[in-house]
């Protein structure tokens, strides 16, 4: 179990133990993140499930790889630190996680 | 004057459980036609994940949405289904004797006894993308396509996207617009090589502008588009133009199917449980597109509801035939039809 919080666009955290080897992802579509919306249900072939990895976090998440880069593509004001949460796989090193939902989805 | 094809059942939506409806008829002779907005079968296994694995089809362990798509071509082979690409229905209507009859935006006319709707998550249609106002400029400004090069000749142009139809549009309407600016939000582009090549060497002889960054927002008046602002990594600033060609990928949408009558359910539509029919008698509704009490989108539950929907669309198309429910293991009349006997 690893510890990680999505912060919704309204600012209320969901603090969630997650299972490893999950995606953040499916952590927030169980616990009902609103503005996550994973339409294509984890496939990378949406992007509708796009958060932005905290600053600190940024680093140890990592990039998005080339697929999921030209999915970004779809999505709404990307930025430095956008990725799509299902391709986040919950690890124990990510032990602390935040990410935030952005304002909509494309 | 269109043209009108007469059938026994048309099929709404090419995918998965559309294909595998035509051999669950095809079992009682019954002639499918079938129409899709993609330029091939498929639907959502083809377009949004042909290499992707799927796991959880009855005695394959593991498949491709394209061998999936590639095998249910196969199995229907022998029942000649007739494949309308590329169209949309854009309206229905009832005939008399209890036929239906559907229009396509290509203008055809099919008629038949028996609708099935298997058009899973919708019809594919262009992403809007997430700018605050866009359809505003919908009627006249932004296009999400290029029917007609005329509409953009001598315009201010401002194209987004990285993929081949940002990059092929960006080079195809650059010799007639007044202006092309090309905004993606990243130098690497989703497109062949040689496209990008030219759009840069376009850039370098100044004959079109490639920006760096995202459209944030939208100007004009009436639904005149005047300039749109440029998000980049450096602040903002204003570009302008007096047409918008977005693309930014395919979304599914239920589209005309909403205004048919059939009951809803949050945009998808009711049937029973015994022949999946909609509120509509003789229109039936199969796959994604479905809802009832447990309902679980999953391609084997749509395989399930061809094989029932099947028994009661037979009934419809022929109902003086007595038939009696027979194996395709055992059946020298069923094995006859799939040509294998």
């Amino acid at each position: 179990m690893t510890k990680l919080t999505i912060v919704a666009h309204d600012g209320m955290k969901f603090e969630i133990d997650a299972d490893d080897g999950s995606t953040v992802m499916e952590n927030a579509i169980r616990n009902s993140v609103p503005g996550i919306e994973a339409e294509c249900g984890g496939a990378c072939a949406c992007a509708t499930c796009h958060v932005f990895v905290d600053d600190d976090w940024s680093e140890t998440v990592g990039t998005p790889d080339v697929m999921e880069e030209d999915m970004l593509d779809f999505a709404y004001d990307v930025r430095p630190t956008s990725r799509l949460s299902c391709q986040i796989k919950v690890s124990p090193e990510l032990e602390g996680l935040v990410v935030y939902v952005p304002e909509r989805q494309a | 004057m269109s043209q009108i094809t007469e059938t026994d059942v048309v099929i709404v939506g090419a995918g998965p459980v559309g294909l595998f409806a035509v051999f669950e008829l095809g079992l009682y002779d019954l002639e499918c036609h079938l129409i899709d907005i993609l330029d091939r079968a498929g639907g959502q296994c083809a377009e949004l994940y042909p290499e992707k694995p799927i796991y959880d089809i009855p005695a394959l362990p593991v498949v491709s949405g394209q061998e999936l798509t590639d095998n249910l071509l196969t199995q229907i082979k022998p029942f000649s289904p007739q494949f309308h690409f590329n169209r949309m229905v854009t309206s229905f209507k009832k005939l008399d004797g209890g036929r239906f009859e559907l229009t396509t935006d290509e203008d055809e006319k099919f008629r038949a006894k028996v609708v099935i709707v298997a058009a899973g998550g919708g019809s594919f249609q262009p992403k809007r993308p997430p700018i605050p106002g866009i359809e505003e400029y919908e009627s006249g400004s932004v296009y999400y396509s290029v029917r007609r090069m005329e509409e953009f000749r001598d315009h201010d142009l401002v194209i987004v996207g990285g993929g081949d139809s940002a990059l092929d549009w960006t080079l195809n309407l650059q010799p007639i617009a007044r202006s092309v600016t090309l905004v993606h939000r990243r130098p690497q582009f989703r497109a062949a090589d040689d496209s990008v090549n030219k759009m840069f060497a376009l850039h370098d002889q100044g004959a079109l502008k490639f920006e760096m960054g995202q459209i944030s927002q939208l100007h004009g008046d009436n639904g005149q588009l005047r300039a749109a602002t440029l998000k980049h990594a450096d602040g903002e600033r204003e570009l302008a133009c007096t047409r918008m060609l977005p693309f930014f990928g395919l979304t599914m949408k239920l589209g005309p199917i909403a205004d048919w009558g059939l009951n809803l359910h949050e945009n998808l539509i009711t049937v029973d449980t015994e022949k999946f029919e909609t509120s509509e008698p003789g229109i039936f509704a199969i796959g994604d597109i479905n809802w009832y009490p447990g309902k679980l989108k999953l391609i084997l539950s749509g395989f399930h509801e061809a094989a029932l929907m099947a028994q009661a669309a037979r009934k419809i198309v022929r109902p003086d035939e007595k038939v009696v429910f027979q194996y395709t293991t055992s059946s020298t009349s069923l094995q006859k039809k799939l040509g294998v006997k």
